[in-house]
């Protein structure tokens, strides 16, 4: 080790007193044993048969876990294709679309206006978004059962001020499980495309205005392209989590809304079947990674748009 | 003429979003202004306000089994926070001196699990421990809080040692320094305040996370927010407020003297 390793430090130009990779290695073993240790078992655990009682897997392969996501055995053994887990799975999705979207929708307008206040405000405009971040997203969930519940202050001022009769029953519906999504993931949204739009020069939007350009067009032609990256990185990064919820779909959606986080939790405990419930977190890393790659196609994409369109301008 | 002036004056061709701002700041602290609020109800419903009342206060703080699982917490916290960062101060130097293709793998795998869902990572860490006979409870929570703070805390560190003028190791080595005492000397004192921010932030992703804990906790394993959760699943008093009213002090707390410290010494 220790002769190949000579060369290869003064090829890099490594002055003495800097440390070598060898100051990484710990963190690299702890690594591998608990990040992707557990993505191989999971991905092994999934062609496992299950444990005839209780916890775990036995160890034969099979791909019954895989067939149990499109197909449902009746009592007499009988399969018919019933692709629940599917179902859920798309559902799921769904609910994170619809979440990254209304993100998107609030945090266009805070970005920019956050990026067009004086310097010295910026930081701690941006602090202010990035502090609920760094609170329990326990407690935050827990927040809207109190809010939207049917005693919670806004059924009670509807109710007092008597424009509503009965409360109307927010909680538990899927109007509550997408508020405590959107509202767990916001910040995602908001500090990638306020990173776009602070880099952005705001003077060429007032040459857009000078030039007898409407507002629209303004954000549309003008902003909006500039701030794509940021945009991009948001659905991302609030589409992924917003996949693997367990917390909002658990405590505000009640049983009614179920993504598929809280039936992987269910095949883990009280279901006990380890291998669909493997089987079933093997198809949220695919999506993950299918979303991953999608995401490098468009921004190396949009690059190379962007140099085109500079380009452009310059000619 | 103002115009020319720049920034601020176009917010005006905006007006918007002046008004969706406010909203957006609203919509992101109202809940947990609610949240606080009714940790002060004297009533046992909680949404439904009686009186003031700090009883609720000393109802949580003088319950056993809560102190329990606040020294749990704090247990994991600490022990996670003081590992994540050892590993990651090493990372982060070792990571200088990578091959291109060992820092794409460090780097990938350093990054996973923030971007690995996390009931996945939960379950994941959970089919590890049980396969290997590992008992679940603390330590298999700290363990697996480690893996997740890591990024966390190799962040600011990074930033700090990036920051650093190689001439300083350079000097170190001509007068004859050995590398373990650059280290302690000069690359360590340079990097602290990374280190402390780091540890700092650590600290609250361990205290704060409540999925992997539940997962893990076994038997004597429950953390405060797993308390919590069971709380709020069994009935909802204003004792939940006011134990998350403390929790969320304690996250607001430590991440502005991350940030005082991470600004300050810039």
């Amino acid at each position: 080790m220790s002769t190949t390793e000579a060369p290869r430090r003064r090829r890099r130009g490594g002055r003495a007193g800097q440390g070598s990779w060898w100051a990484g290695a710990p963190g690299l073993v702890f690594l591998i044993a608990l990040v992707l240790a557990p993505l191989v078992i999971i991905v092994i655990y999934s062609f496992l048969n299950r444990a005839k009682l209780g916890v775990g897997v036995k160890w034969t392969f099979t791909v019954q876990p895989y067939v149990e996501l499109f197909y449902s055995e009746s009592l007499s053994g009988e399969k018919s294709f019933d692709p629940v887990y599917l179902q859920i799975l798309l559902n799921s999705a769904l609910y994170s679309l619809v979440t990254a979207l209304v993100c998107l929708a609030l945090s266009v307008p805070i970005a920019i206006w956050i990026a067009t206040r004086p310097a010295r405000w910026r930081t701690a405009l941006v602090f202010l978004v990035t502090i609920p971040f760094w609170t329990s997203l326990l407690i935050r969930t827990y927040a809207w059962v109190i809010i939207l519940n049917d005693n919670g202050p806004i059924n009670g001022a509807l109710t007092g001020v008597g424009l509503l009769q009965q409360p109307i029953p927010m909680l538990y519906t899927p109007f509550a499980t997408t508020v405590g999504l959107v509202y767990s993931f916001l910040p995602f949204m908001i500090l990638p495309i306020y990173a776009s739009a602070e880099r952005f020069d705001f003077r060429l939007a007032e040459a857009a205005y000078d030039l007898g350009a409407t507002r629209l067009t303004v954000l549309w032609r003008i902003v909006m392209p500039a701030i794509r990256p940021g945009v991009i990185a948001g659905l991302i990064l609030v589409f992924i989590p917003a996949l693997g919820s367990y917390l909002a779909p658990e405590l505000l959606g009640g049983g009614k809304t179920s993504m598929i986080a809280n039936v992987i939790a269910a095949q883990f405990g009280a279901s006990r079947n380890w291998p669909l419930g493997a089987a079933l977190s093997v198809m949220v890393l695919v999506i993950t990674m299918l979303v991953l790659v999608a995401f490098a196609v468009v921004t190396r994409r949009s690059s190379r748009d962007g140099n085109r369109q500079q380009l452009e301008s310059f000619l | 003429m103002s115009r020319a002036r720049g920034t601020g004056e176009s917010l005006k061709n905006f007006p918007l979003f002046g008004l969706v701002s406010a909203l957006v700041f609203a919509f992101l602290y109202v809940p947990l202004v609610f949240v606080v609020g009714y940790s002060f109800n004297s009533n046992r419903v909680v949404t439904i306000w009686k009186g003031f009342s700090l009883d609720w206060y000393v109802d949580v703080l003088t319950n056993d089994d809560i102190q329990r699982a606040l020294m749990n917490s704090l247990r994991v916290a600490v022990v996670a926070t003081i590992l994540s960062v050892v590993l990651a101060t090493g990372l982060a130097i070792g990571l200088l001196r990578m091959a291109r293709s060992g820092r794409t793998f460090a780097w990938s795998l350093i990054m996973a699990p923030l971007i690995i869902p996390e009931i996945v990572f939960a379950i994941g860490t959970l089919a590890l421990f049980v396969q290997v006979r590992f008992p679940l409870g603390v330590e298999a929570i700290t363990l697996a809080h480690t893996a997740f703070c890591i990024p966390f805390a190799l962040l600011p560190i990074r930033a700090r040692l990036r920051g650093v003028d190689l001439a300083v190791y350079e000097a170190a080595a001509d007068l004859g320094a050995h590398e373990w005492t650059i280290f302690r000397r000069i690359t360590l004192p340079l990097l602290m305040p990374g280190i402390v921010a780091g540890a700092l932030l650590a600290f609250i992703i361990s205290l704060d996370d409540f999925l992997v804990s539940y997962f893990l906790a076994g038997a004597g394993g429950t953390t405060l927010p797993v308390y919590i959760f069971g709380m709020i699943r069994n009935a909802i008093t204003p004792g939940v407020n006011a134990l998350s009213t403390l929790l969320l002090l304690a996250s607001v707390i430590i991440v502005t003297l991350s940030y005082i410290i991470t600004r300050r010494k810039r």
